[in-house]
């Protein structure tokens, strides 16, 4: 039986932009990239493919010297083009011309009964070659799952609270069937429980309500309801030494294509939103694509910045990008690069504030929805407690203590406080209302690098 | 708006990294910040939008709740030295000659703090932080109001220095700046700060038959029978019923500038609340935990004052003033939910415990907060404690 619970903390951002609920078929994008930055945690990744090689949707192009078992694939076919590198030859990306129409490489297609009773290592080694394996997420730290390890439990969030987010309705419309076998193939790994935590505010699709072999729980609340890392610490929180796996709707339905189809599909739907985009609506594209057709004519000016993910914990990519792995959405802001005389007192109706401070009066009329840009509002300063952080986490988790102790580099404080239940997006919140203007993602972030490397 | 802008623009350079002024930018940022908020964007990775909430904008929001006081208080000062010298003087001479001592007060302690603040900021190549824009409002609020101006400098130079700088600066004081210069006078210079110095009497001034400037707070310490008694018997001949319980809720009788309101500040609070700037929760705890502790006297009885009855001490002297704008100060105070209630009622109960049992100092919710300020860290030490005890049975169970 699933459980239900009610968040009273946290905060909605009402950015301008939501989309509609029309998807349009977008051509296959020039190029496709693969960024190893969109994950944590990797020790060194080692390109397999050269500049000129032709590959094949599902073709590795390269692991990590750590785990050579996981596979890091191409989601199209195509030509290796550029191997893009950073300071120290650090890789970046790789980036392929894409085919107009992908060829598959071909994997083991296995029936729905099947599922059940093949070996867990043959299930295992394809999802590793084939690329799925990158969607599994482990917990703590928010790195790629681990294959050699048996998660406690299985975490799906099934619904997306973030500004602007994408409805899941639309984006897994359909999926429901290779929802299920993804289901069943990940009902494999643990001996604990798949939880598939669904908002109570709207109808729960199909996909989600007649899954079965999995709980589903509903929650009710604010954003970070919709953060994973929120949802486990009231169903199941994470102690020390344990291990949890969480995973997108999106990776699971990849998975049950895989096996179903024997295919590796990297299709997908995103979302374009924010108050920079013309038409705010859904397209169907693939994973890692370059955002330059998806933009083509649907900007309101040319100063603005391109974000693949939502506002609060995406990645700018400028308007040439690619999307990044995880992402289903892209967000356009314009640029706050302006300066404001007496900005930091003259009362306003146009700035969001989770705060009623003197002259921020967007609290009287909660349902505006606000063109937000990416001007900070004001410098950064010493760490003041205002006691804000804490309202927008509903968690039972002190954050202000927490990022002191990151800061002060105590490992046993770190854990002591709870580090073990977060990643950035659960925290996300505390940096958009922070008075003093500190990134306070980027401080767990460190925090997260020292516990998991000491 | 332009020209500024411009003007701002063609000195920045000097200031800049490699700039011939170097040194002085982060006073340069002062200015200019003040004048326009700054065009930064947010970083690549991360949030990309921000809250429009600013430090500064938080800080006016507190002045913003002090104005209600202070506008008492100006007034205040003219009635109280009417009063005193049997005189009839109109509003607006009042106001006149509360505006003469509240503005060089007001002068003077933002004059020297933001001095010192400016001084250190450059010294240390930090920002300055704008903290101090509250501090610099309640230190004149919490003074008498004939104290020498010097007295003001030295002591506001005091805190400035001792209280927060060595501390490291903004965020890092361990007690309240306002309070530590207010508690720098009292123990430096007794006679200006205590006794009969709450009303402006002026050189030389005849005050009026019967006159007697004892406080409140004096008066109370001082009974031999019962306090309300005292209470009704005081200011006969010159200001019949100026200790009832009406009157010293409306604040009007001597004291600090700012505190002698109690509805003023309850105004305050309810700025402080509804805008979420300051803490509710110390607020209403501190009146509780010092009404508790009234009744629990009433109980025991045993003298005068422990025998007053307990919601008179939630009027007389500067409990409101201090639960509602120096026991808020988030720097200061626990910095955990439960904490903040245990703190506030802390400092309710020993308000009146010092007012109660001390017989050199009337007034206790200095002491308090600058007691429990120092408390504080290790409240939320506890209440911490107990989150990760909550964390480490779950692991265990």
């Amino acid at each position: 039986m699933g459980k239900f619970v009610r968040l009273s903390k946290g905060f909605d951002i009402k950015l301008k932009g939501k989309p509609s609920a029309q998807v349009f078929d977008l051509e296959m994008p020039d190029t496709v990239s693969v960024k190893p930055t969109d994950f944590q945690g990797l020790y060194m990744p080692k390109v397999l493919v050269n500049q000129g090689d032709t590959v094949q949707a599902g073709t590795p192009l390269f692991h990590d010297k750590q785990f050579t078992d996981i596979s890091f694939t191409s989601p199209v076919s195509g030509e290796v083009v550029e191997v893009v590198r950073g300071e120290k030859r650090k890789l970046l990306e790789i980036r392929i011309l894409a085919d107009r129409k992908t060829e598959h490489k071909a994997f083991r297609k296995v029936s729905v009964s099947d599922l059940s009773t093949l070996p867990v290592s043959e299930l295992r080694s394809q999802m590793l070659e084939s690329g799925v394996w990158t969607q599994l997420i482990q917990r703590p730290f928010g790195i790629i799952a681990d294959p050699n390890v048996k998660p406690k439990a299985i975490h799906i969030s099934a619904f997306d609270s973030s500004p602007c987010a994408p409805d899941y309705s639309i984006l897994f419309k359909g999926q429901d069937h290779f929802f299920q076998a993804g289901v069943d193939v990940l009902k494999r790994f643990t001996e604990g429980t798949i939880h598939i935590n669904t908002i109570s505010t709207l109808e729960i699709s199909t996909l989600f309500s007649q899954v079965k072999g999995a709980q589903v729980n509903k929650f009710h609340g604010k954003h970070p309801a919709g953060c994973v890392g929120v949802q486990i610490h009231h169903l199941d929180a994470i102690n020390k030494g344990e291990i949890v796996w969480t995973i997108n709707p999106a990776g699971v339905i990849q998975i049950g294509k895989l096996f179903l189809n024997g295919v590796y599909d990297a299709t997908k739907i995103v979302a374009l939103t924010g108050p920079e985009v013309k038409n705010p609506q859904y397209y169907r594209t693939v994973q890692g694509a370059s955002v330059k057709k998806l933009l083509a004519g649907n900007l309101n000016s040319d100063h603005c910045r391109v974000i693949s993910g939502n506002v609060l914990t995406g990645t700018q990519i400028g308007k040439e990008g690619h999307l990044g792995y995880f992402d289903h959405q892209v967000t356009v802001l314009t640029e706050g690069d302006y300066y404001e005389f007496l900005g930091w007192i003259l009362p306003t109706v146009n700035k969001l504030s989770f705060s009623r401070a003197f002259g921020l009066l967007s609290f009287l009329n909660p349902s505006k929805e606000y063109k937000l840009d990416t001007n900070t509002h004001g410098e950064e300063r010493s760490f003041v407690q205002s006691g804000v952080f804490e309202k927008v986490t509903p968690m039972d988790i002190y954050p202000v203590h927490l990022l002191k102790a990151i800061m002060a580099n105590d490992v046993d404080e770190m854990e002591a406080l709870g580090i073990y239940e977060v990643i950035e997006e659960d925290l996300a919140l505390c940096e958009f209302v922070d008075v003093s203007k500190h990134n306070v993602q980027e401080i767990l972030r460190d925090g997260l690098e020292m516990m998991r490397t000491s | 708006m332009k020209f500024l802008r411009n003007q701002l623009d063609k000195v920045k350079h000097n200031f800049e990294k490699g700039g011939k002024l170097e040194k002085y930018y982060y006073a340069y940022e002062a200015f200019e910040t003040f004048l326009f908020a700054p065009n930064t964007t947010t970083h690549g990775k991360g949030v990309h939008v921000r809250d429009a909430i600013d430090l500064k904008r938080l800080m006016m929001t507190v002045i913003l709740a002090m104005v209600p006081c202070l506008l008492f208080g100006t007034w205040n000062i003219g009635h109280q030295h009417f009063l005193a010298l049997g005189q009839t003087g109109t509003f607006g001479e009042k106001i006149l000659l509360g505006l003469g001592q509240v503005v060089p007060l007001i002068i003077v302690s933002y004059g020297v703090g933001l001095g010192i603040e400016f001084v250190f900021a450059i010294m240390r190549k930090h920002p300055v932080n704008e903290g101090y824009l509250v501090t610099g409002m309640l230190i004149p609020l919490v003074m008498p109001p004939d104290i020498p101006l010097w007295q003001v400098a030295v002591a506001t130079a005091f805190a400035v220095v001792i209280g927060k700088e060595a501390f490291g600066g903004t965020g890092m004081n361990v007690v309240n700046i306002a309070l530590t210069a207010r508690a720098f006078l009292y123990f430096a210079y007794p006679s200006q700060i205590s006794g009969e110095v709450w009303t402006l009497l002026g050189e030389g001034a005849k005050t009026v038959q019967g006159y007697s400037g004892a406080t409140p707070l004096a008066v109370a310490a001082a009974s031999t029978g019962n306090v309300m008694n005292d209470f009704a018997q005081f200011g006969s001949g010159w200001a019949e019923g100026i200790y009832s319980l009406n009157n010293l809720f409306l604040g009007i009788r001597p004291g600090s500038v700012g505190e002698t309101s109690t509805l003023m500040c309850l105004v305050g609070a309810a700025i402080l609340i509804i805008t979420g700037v300051g803490s509710g929760r110390i607020i209403v705890s501190v009146f509780a935990g010092a009404y508790a502790m009234g009744l629990l006297l009433n109980v025991i009885g045993g003298n005068p004052f422990m025998e007053m009855p307990a919601h008179y001490h939630l009027v007389i002297g500067g409990l409101a003033f201090g639960a509602v704008f120096m026991a808020t100060d988030p720097v200061t105070a626990t910095h955990t939910g439960t904490g903040k209630w245990i703190y506030g009622f802390l400092i309710g109960v020993f308000t009146v415990l010092i007012r109660v049992f001390n017989p050199a100092y009337p007034e206790g919710i200095m002491l308090a907060i600058l007691l429990m300020n120092v408390f504080a860290p290790l409240i939320d030490y506890f209440v911490l404690n107990a989150n990760k005890n909550r964390r480490l049975k779950r692991a265990t169970v």
